[in-house]
């Protein structure tokens, strides 16, 4: 079965894409020099002038971009259109006022919700579809990307938004949806919801599923699979780029295409930046080929992974890459949140504590969970559990208004948290121990 | 009047308290009451001892967690009843007991009561007026 939203674009053949990447590359290296002044600053620094940017291997003279680079650029500093020209933006979770917020003109929103079109239609959406999506709408791009893809192919789209379980599955049964668009961890929670309600897989009338925005294995993509009578699918993406889309897993469900004609995807070695060869485990590094409003040249996203280009049955000659392997920084994604140690540290700090603590991810019945302890301080220190009790509670508080979702904090006496070689180990993430890539 | 109690925050593990009845021990201090409350991550352990300076400096020596809280101690007869009175005087006056523990003395005529309210002062008034009788610190140290 060959289902493509966009034909042309997605089976052209790879000199062709080749070739459209570097005229897109010359003229968008160009157009950021000219519009973006924290990246010509770091182009100037390297001594790279556009000119320079001959072929499309000629990348690799070009500076890379951080998320410390957005950060410090927020909100306006990567902003390369007048604000007039741009009619959204979306925003990653994160330290408050250290955001990354991203612009999208009228153009970069149609490139991205094509892009979710393109995932959809891969795994056999089309008008005739009911599209649940119940990733986060709003600041998340989650919600917003999928919902878009779904309005270009033409599906009934239900934006549902995350939570509220009994009502997804009123309106799943009831409105017949089709295709199922979430985390994986909420599909398999839905399937679990399901099953505890009495229904059996073949109730639903779903046929598909595209789930991303955190890590998953191929053992919960089976389990989903089953629970739901379905056909599950990955898709990857970010804010910085654009959101989920930028690539997509096909019926062969063997890795992710990415879309080429939209972004130019490299390898590096994540300690030297070196470019390293196609089927080469290393960080992957985006530029996007045709972004208006904040356009990115060498992001380095930090995950880690391969791409490979090899024909694939789906007939598609985008190349693809495999399911993040792991992450050359300290970000651990949480219930579909980015969540940085230091942004727990920082709430520490504010709320009076010591910078002591250990954090421990896991996931129980295919939900994560975090859990936060923290070295008490003699002035936390009550006689009676209800005043550290209350203590917990709003320091849990404090880290949910920071990261969006909620931890269970502990207090524990002082030194009781391991110390290595002086250092402490942070993160204890079990999530590893079910072969999960963290 | 009011007596000082030692508390200690214990994780909720085995082994926890050794750390804290060795304390105690090695600075050479009788304990005369105690209670431990507690959670699934933590517990407190509270004490009443004859030198409450003596066992906070050995245990803060072994890295415990102490404070010292003042609480009202009580002596009921030891018979049946005597212990609601206590309780109900408190209750009649809007006192609300955050945790109470009881140990018996050897002479088992009374048993004492240790108390811990918001406002000591008002609960050791309301208390003696109607007749229940308070016990000093001294009064624990000589039992």
């Amino acid at each position: 079965m060959n289902n493509y939203y966009q034909p042309q674009a997605e089976t052209m053949p790879v000199e062709d894409i080749k070739k459209l990447q570097q005229e897109k590359l010359l003229k968008q290296v160009k157009y950021v020099y000219d519009n973006v002044k924290y990246y010509r600053d770091l182009m100037d620094k390297k001594g790279v002038k556009p000119e320079d940017i001959k072929t499309l291997d000629d990348i690799s003279k070009l500076p890379f971009l951080s998320k410390d680079d957005l950060r410090e650029a927020y909100p306006y500093g990567m902003l390369a259109t007048d604000l007039e020209n741009c009619v959204r933006i979306q925003s990653t979770s994160g330290t408050t006022g250290k955001r990354v917020v991203a612009f999208y003109t009228q153009n970069d929103i149609d490139m991205w919700e094509e892009c979710c079109a393109r995932a959809i239609v891969a795994v056999g959406g089309d008008k005739s579809d009911v599209c649940q999506v119940c990733y986060g709408y709003g600041l998340f791009t989650g919600g917003p990307g999928l919902n878009g893809g779904s309005h270009k192919v033409g599906c009934l789209t239900l934006p549902m938004s995350s939570g509220n379980t009994d009502r997804q599955i009123q309106f799943m049964m009831d409105l017949n949806a089709t295709i199922l668009c979430c985390t994986p961890s909420y599909a398999a929670y839905i399937g679990e919801t399901l099953k505890e309600k009495g229904y059996k897989p073949e109730d639903n009338k779903l046929k598909a599923g595209i789930f991303g925005a955190e890590p998953w294995t191929e053992e919960m993509r089976r389990d989903i699979e089953k629970s739901l009578g379905i056909k599950a699918y990955d898709i990857y993406g970010l804010t910085e780029t654009s959101g989920p889309g930028v690539a997509f897993e096909c019926q062969e469900q063997t890795g992710m295409h990415i879309n080429e004609d939209h972004f130019y995807a490299e390898i590096i070695d994540p300690d030297t930046g070196e470019v390293l060869p196609l089927g080469s485990k290393g960080e992957l590094v985006f530029t996007a080929l045709d972004k208006e409003a904040f356009p990115l040249i060498r992001y380095r996203t930090r995950d880690i992974c391969i791409l490979t280009r090899e024909k694939c049955s789906c007939g598609r000659t985008f190349v693809k890459m495999t399911k993040p392997m792991g992450r050359s920084d300290d970000m651990m994604i949480i219930r579909g949140v980015n969540v940085f140690p230091s942004q727990i540290e920082a709430v520490l700090l504010n709320e009076g504590y010591a910078p002591n603590y250990q954090i421990e991810v896991d996931r129980v019945n295919n939900s994560d969970t975090l859990d936060v302890y923290v070295e008490m301080t003699e002035e936390s220190f009550s006689d009676t559990v209800k005043e550290i009790t209350k203590k917990e509670k709003k320091l849990a508080a404090a880290i949910k208004t920071m990261l969006g979702i909620s931890p269970a904090v502990h207090l524990v006496p002082a030194k009781s948290i391991a110390r290595s070689e002086g250092k402490a180990v942070r993160v204890i993430d079990k999530r590893k121990r079910l072969g999960i890539n963290i | 009047m009011a007596i000082k109690q030692l508390s200690i925050f214990v994780e909720n593990r085995e082994g926890t308290l050794v750390t804290v009845t060795d304390a105690i021990a090695k600075a050479g201090v009788d304990i005369r009451a105690m209670s431990v409350a507690d959670t699934q991550d933590f517990g407190i352990f509270r004490l009443i001892v004859t030198d409450t300076k003596k066992a906070k400096e050995f245990l803060e020596a072994s890295d415990c967690f102490v404070s010292i809280t003042e609480v009202v101690g009580v002596a009921v007869t030891d018979e049946p009843g005597s212990l609601a009175k206590v309780v109900r005087v408190l209750a009649d006056h809007n006192i609300n007991i955050e945790y109470m523990y009881a140990f018996i003395t050897v002479s088992k005529q009374y048993a004492f009561v240790v108390l811990r309210v918001a406002d000591n002062a008002a609960a050791e008034k309301i208390l003696s007026e109607n007749g229940v009788r308070l016990v000093s610190e001294d009064d624990i140290v000589n039992l």
